[in-house]
């Protein structure tokens, strides 16, 4: 047999982004293991490290990390392709339309938190949205929202505050412009 | 693979391990906290939706699909039912009902104890008699019954 090599260009961008992904898969998996009160209640901790990449790198690379995320997060825990993992990509598509909008605020008085919760929210909206939509065709699902919706402020705040602790070291660290310092 | 967490990641962390305690509320600035507060108040505001089930005011009880009789919710009484295959007992107290008792072989209806949200039914088939919960509001008219 014929070793036959074939060498895709990877940029520092890819190596960096792929990282960032990892860390996030980490969480996800990690979260994996805890229990959950009600399906669809969880930390999000991923989401962390997408609030990071998008205030140091922009929100492409946090759009990459982020459904990156969800694809290789869930076939790690055997859930690519289950319903579980068409509401998380729900959530995380929703998400990042917000954070789309939200990177906008003026940054003199919005900080990471505000991004977190606003994107906690359209997270579960995503979610319930989809799952009223195909999983339970009834309105039934909506008597869940506020505690989904409590959960989302809860887990979106201390999640923001995290990524904001991590930003304010940051300051003192400036962010490595992403194409000079290869991330390597 | 050099590292395993991402470089910046690592700085960060690193960074933020030796800057020791930032009391958190630093983290927040002013359009934050009023987003929390509006977020807060939306959340709170939110909750009726978990009760909108409704308040049950009366109990609907029917035999063989016909309306039998309909008991208001606020004065304890019991109701006996004749049925096909005997007499079936509904209890009434302040805001719930139960069937009490029940010819039917498995009593299903009368271990299912007592119903306290609208549209919440019992339903005891060998006997042919239903017992089942309304609310004020007619909305829910559309569903033939809401389990919790």
């Amino acid at each position: 047999m014929t070793r036959s090599i074939i060498e895709l260009p990877v940029t520092a961008d890819d190596y960096r982004i792929a990282r960032y992904a990892a860390a996030a898969i980490a969480l996800t998996v990690a979260e994996a293991a805890l229990p959950s009160p009600l399906p669809g209640i969880k930390p999000g901790l991923a989401n962390i490290i997408v609030l990071v990449v998008l205030a140091r790198y922009g929100w492409k690379d946090a759009a990459w990390v982020s459904l990156l995320r969800v694809v290789a997060g869930s076939l790690v825990i055997g859930q690519f392709l289950a319903p579980g993992f068409f509401l998380a990509l729900a959530g995380a598509l929703c998400s990042l339309a917000v954070l789309a909008l939200a990177q906008h605020l003026p940054p003199r008085f919005f900080g990471p938190v505000s991004a977190s919760v606003l994107a906690a929210f359209a997270h579960i909206g995503g979610q319930i949205a989809l799952a009223r939509v195909w999983l339970v065709p009834h309105d039934g699902v909506f008597y869940l929202l506020p505690l989904f919706a409590t959960a989302a402020l809860v887990f979106g705040t201390i999640n923001g505050l995290v990524a904001a602790r991590l930003l304010a070291a940051a300051v003192a660290t400036p962010a490595t412009p992403p194409s000079v310092k290869a991330a390597l | 693979m050099k590292e395993r967490i991402p470089a910046g990641l690592r700085e960060l962390l690193a960074q933020a391990t030796a800057d020791g305690h930032l009391p958190w509320r630093r983290l927040l600035k002013a359009g934050d906290w009023l987003l929390l507060l509006a977020a807060a108040a939306l959340v709170a505001a939110s909750f009726p939706l978990l009760w909108r089930g409704g308040v049950a005011d009366r109990a609907i009880v029917k035999r063989d699909g016909q309306l039998v009789t309909e008991l208001a919710l606020n004065i304890p009484r019991k109701y006996e039912v004749i049925g096909a295959i005997g007499t079936t007992v509904i209890e009434v107290q302040p805001g719930r009902a139960r069937v009490l008792s029940d010819p039917g072989p498995r009593q299903y209806c009368v271990q299912q104890g007592w119903l306290t949200r609208a549209n919440a039914v019992a339903i005891c088939a060998p006997n042919h008699v239903t017992l089942q919960l309304a609310g004020r509001s007619g909305q829910n008219g559309a569903y033939d019954t809401l389990n919790y």
